[in-house]
């Protein structure tokens, strides 16, 4: 009888869970198993699909581009994450001590960019990092700083991108926010009496009793780093004047990936592209959480 | 309980289904009963007096059956989505360059019937805009718009300068390089003008040929990027910008002008001549109707004019269940008589609101023609009346690259290797070098595959 009712909620479970189920199915699971098989073919959309075994990724080992653009999106991460995570944590320790009205409206300001367009972040860049008239030199000037050719000089680009990219880290800092307002205040008493810095107060009650939020939003800035398009297309590749200007220095992989596909039309080597990015996530992802054993507190540990 | 629970389980599971299906482009459709259908299109939108004309004359001429507007430019994932699920548009409106690539995956119907059939005068078609539409000796697409290049001289800037706008040429390299250097400014470690801009990558093409070389065969199969008469363009173009502060400055000076506003960098004095586009006379005439401009043709080395000329086409999708009214359809939005009717309404329209006509340049050379002689009159500016005799007269001299069977691959391949050289990463001969190898394998590719 336990046993039915058990199954039957099961079931019922299923039955709520089915909507998500059905989405991850049919926009996400499916789509990948199509794109791993595509990834072995010759496919074009247009014309007849040909089985080429492991000819896509013999190729991507090959091409100079593969390699480029790789290399642009790991410096581009590598840069950004850090970057999004000390300015966001910056900024939430500055919340953190704000009264609770001021509180509420920095929180909206910062979060407010937030929901800008990816579209919209890629002009504004374009616009803001302008090397002779762009608002970020101008200011640069008045403090001596004779700014750069952001948007193209080829060493800067990426900086630029970098720079441009904490326009929409108010997600973090909310994560952070609400991850250092859940620290108990008597750690920090306790720390205070012991004639602990604040230094040593950050470092040792801090930054562990919020490792789990840093871990995490190092996960997903990693993640979103590495798949990083909208904005970085928009400026440099979004209209055909545009393409004839494209910088190697702003070419990232998911760029050079939509260009395979949509633009010479080689979806099956595309796809091979993707299957190699998820890969290369997942062993970042796997090294990030080895790694996350040894600095990652829990509270239900 | 369990039945409530299921209930609201399957009618969650349902909202989602139904709110998950969505529509594509859709195949034609019929009206409502009879035999009378809906065209679907791709890529064409109705937004002034010139396309609403020819749109209506073209549906006209299919009645009772009708085309539906798009709205939007070509967007190559959606043509693509509407391919691939077997409901591929009636008709699509592209750029001439893009033809190649669909047309040798089949996607595109050779129009060689459409055009016996519907007794089409290909005469009245100018000869460069038909070569752009054509892959391998077929007929992929009828001419629609056109683009001329032409040289656009800021007199204001040159006279400033001491130098004479009428005499100033592209055909005399070492010339056009002192000229360019006395027009530029730089002050304060700050690209203050740009005395002369090439317009590369985008106008390489236009650069070769005034050298005397073709980027490619006129088949459209071999490439011919690392032909040393293109080298030697491409090393003195990036010269020029070099001379010019570094790509870098130049391009960021460039990026910040407003090109299509009233401060623009004719008016401003930014810029003192370049190689443009055509339509941009108009640009000018709306936002500086005062401007004092010199157009001449962009002269080749040996002295005579050169004009890369591109624009766009119609084209009808393979699997339409409709070849016969898309046939019809394009025959009339490209025939000469639509054109100057389109013509005669935008005329009026702009007559209405108290500005000139400036003319529309087309790829029907019949059209041209007639517009020009009998609908477009003098404007306030004889800079601008000059300038459209110029654009008429060099169009004659016209020249278009062939459809190219990887014409997307063909011209990321040069222009990538413009932009190593501009950005200092290669020299001319080994970046065009690379890009041969690559332009040709992707050519020898789609051919085999097609």
């Amino acid at each position: 009888m336990a046993a039915t009712a058990r199954r039957r909620e099961t079931w019922a479970a299923f039955g709520f869970l089915s909507p998500w189920l059905i989405g991850f199915l049919v926009f996400m699971g499916g789509p990948m198993v199509a794109s791993l098989v595509l990834s072995l073919t010759d496919y074009d959309v247009l014309t007849s699909t040909r089985f080429v075994g492991a000819d896509n990724y013999r190729e991507l080992l090959a091409d100079p581009k593969v390699r480029t653009s790789l290399a642009n999106t790991l410096v581009y991460t590598l840069l950004h994450v850090p970057v999004t995570m000390a300015v966001s944590l910056a900024l939430a320790m500055l919340l953190v001590r704000a009264g609770r009205r001021s509180a509420g409206f920095f929180r909206t300001v910062f979060y407010l960019p937030t929901v800008t367009p990816k579209v919209a972040v890629g002009v504004l860049f374009l616009l803001l990092f302008n090397g002779q008239v762009g608002l970020v030199n101008e200011v640069l000037g008045f403090v001596g700083v004779s700014g750069p050719d952001w948007t193209s000089d080829g060493p800067w680009i990426k900086p630029g991108l970098v720079l441009m990219g904490a326009w929409s880290l108010g997600s973090t800092v909310i994560i952070y926010l609400a991850a250092l307002q859940d620290v108990p205040r008597d750690l920090y008493e306790a720390a205070e009496m012991d004639g602990a810095s604040p230094w040593a107060r950050f470092r040792a009650v801090t930054v562990p009793m919020i490792s789990g939020a840093l871990f995490f939003t190092l996960i997903i800035n990693t993640i979103s780093g590495l798949q990083t398009f909208d904005e970085v297309y928009t400026a440099f590749y979004g209209s055909s004047n545009q393409q004839s200007y494209g910088n190697d220095a702003a070419l990232f992989y998911v760029v050079y990936l939509f260009q395979q596909a949509f633009q010479f039309l080689h979806m099956g080597y595309a796809s091979a592209l993707a299957w190699l990015l998820f890969l290369i996530i997942v062993a970042i992802t796997l090294v990030q959480v080895r790694l996350s054993r040894r600095f990652v507190y829990y509270e239900s540990e | 309980m369990a039945i409530r629970v299921w209930r609201a389980a399957v009618g969650t599971v349902l909202v989602v289904a139904l709110a998950a299906g969505c529509g594509g482009v859709g195949r034609s459709t019929p009206k409502s009963g009879g035999d009378a259908v809906i065209l679907t299109m791709m890529g064409f939108g109705t937004g002034d007096e010139i396309a609403r004309t020819r749109f209506d004359a073209a549906n006209a001429a299919i009645a009772p059956a009708a085309a539906k507007a798009s709205e939007g430019s070509f967007n190559a994932q959606q043509f693509l989505s509407a391919v691939a699920s077997g409901t591929p548009p009636d008709l699509v409106y592209m750029e001439r360059r893009l033809l190649g690539t669909y047309a040798a995956k089949k996607a595109l119907m050779p129009l060689g019937d459409c055009v016996t059939r519907e007794n089409v005068d290909m005469s009245q078609f100018r000869e460069a805009a038909v070569t752009e539409a054509t892959l391998g000796g077929t007929l992929y697409g009828l001419p629609d718009f056109s683009n001329n290049r032409v040289l656009m001289i800021n007199d204001s800037v040159l006279s400033a300068a001491g130098l004479d706008p009428a005499r100033f040429t592209t055909s005399d390299w070492p010339a056009l390089s002192a000229a360019t250097a006395r027009l530029t400014s730089i002050s304060g470690g700050r690209l203050r003008r740009i005395g002369f801009d090439p317009k590369i990558p985008e106008f390489l093409p236009l650069w070769a040929r005034a050298n005397g070389a073709d980027m490619v065969s006129s088949d459209g199969r071999t490439a011919r990027l690392d032909d040393p008469k293109v080298i030697e363009a491409l090393t003195y173009t990036v010269g020029l910008v070099n001379a010019q502060g570094g790509w870098a400055r130049f391009k960021s000076f460039r990026d910040s002008f407003d090109f299509f506003g009233a401060k623009n960098q004719f008016a401003t004095g930014q810029l003192g001549a370049f190689p443009m586009e055509d339509f941009y006379l108009n640009v000018l005439a709306e936002n500086s109707p005062k401007v004092k401009l010199t157009v001449a043709p962009f002269l080749g080395v040996d002295g005579k004019p050169v004009d890369w000329i591109t624009g766009n086409a119609w084209a009808i999708p393979a699997k339409t269940r409709h070849a016969d009214l898309a046939c019809k359809w394009i025959k009339t939005m490209t025939d000469s008589t639509t054109w100057i009717a389109a013509a005669k309404a935008r005329a009026s329209a702009r007559l209405a609101a108290g500005k000139p006509f400036t003319g529309v340049y087309t790829g029907n050379k019949k059209a041209d023609e007639v517009i020009f002689r009998d609908v477009v009159r003098p404007g306030g500016n004889p800079a601008f009346d000059t300038a459209v005799q110029t654009v008429l007269r060099t169009q004659e001299a016209g020249f278009a690259t062939p459809a190219l069977a990887a014409g997307e691959e063909f011209k990321a391949a040069w222009q990538d290797a413009v932009n190593r050289v501009l950005d200092g990463k290669q020299q001319p001969a080994e970046a065009l070098a690379q890009a041969q190898r690559q332009a040709q394998a992707a050519l020898d590719e789609a051919r085999s595959g097609s």
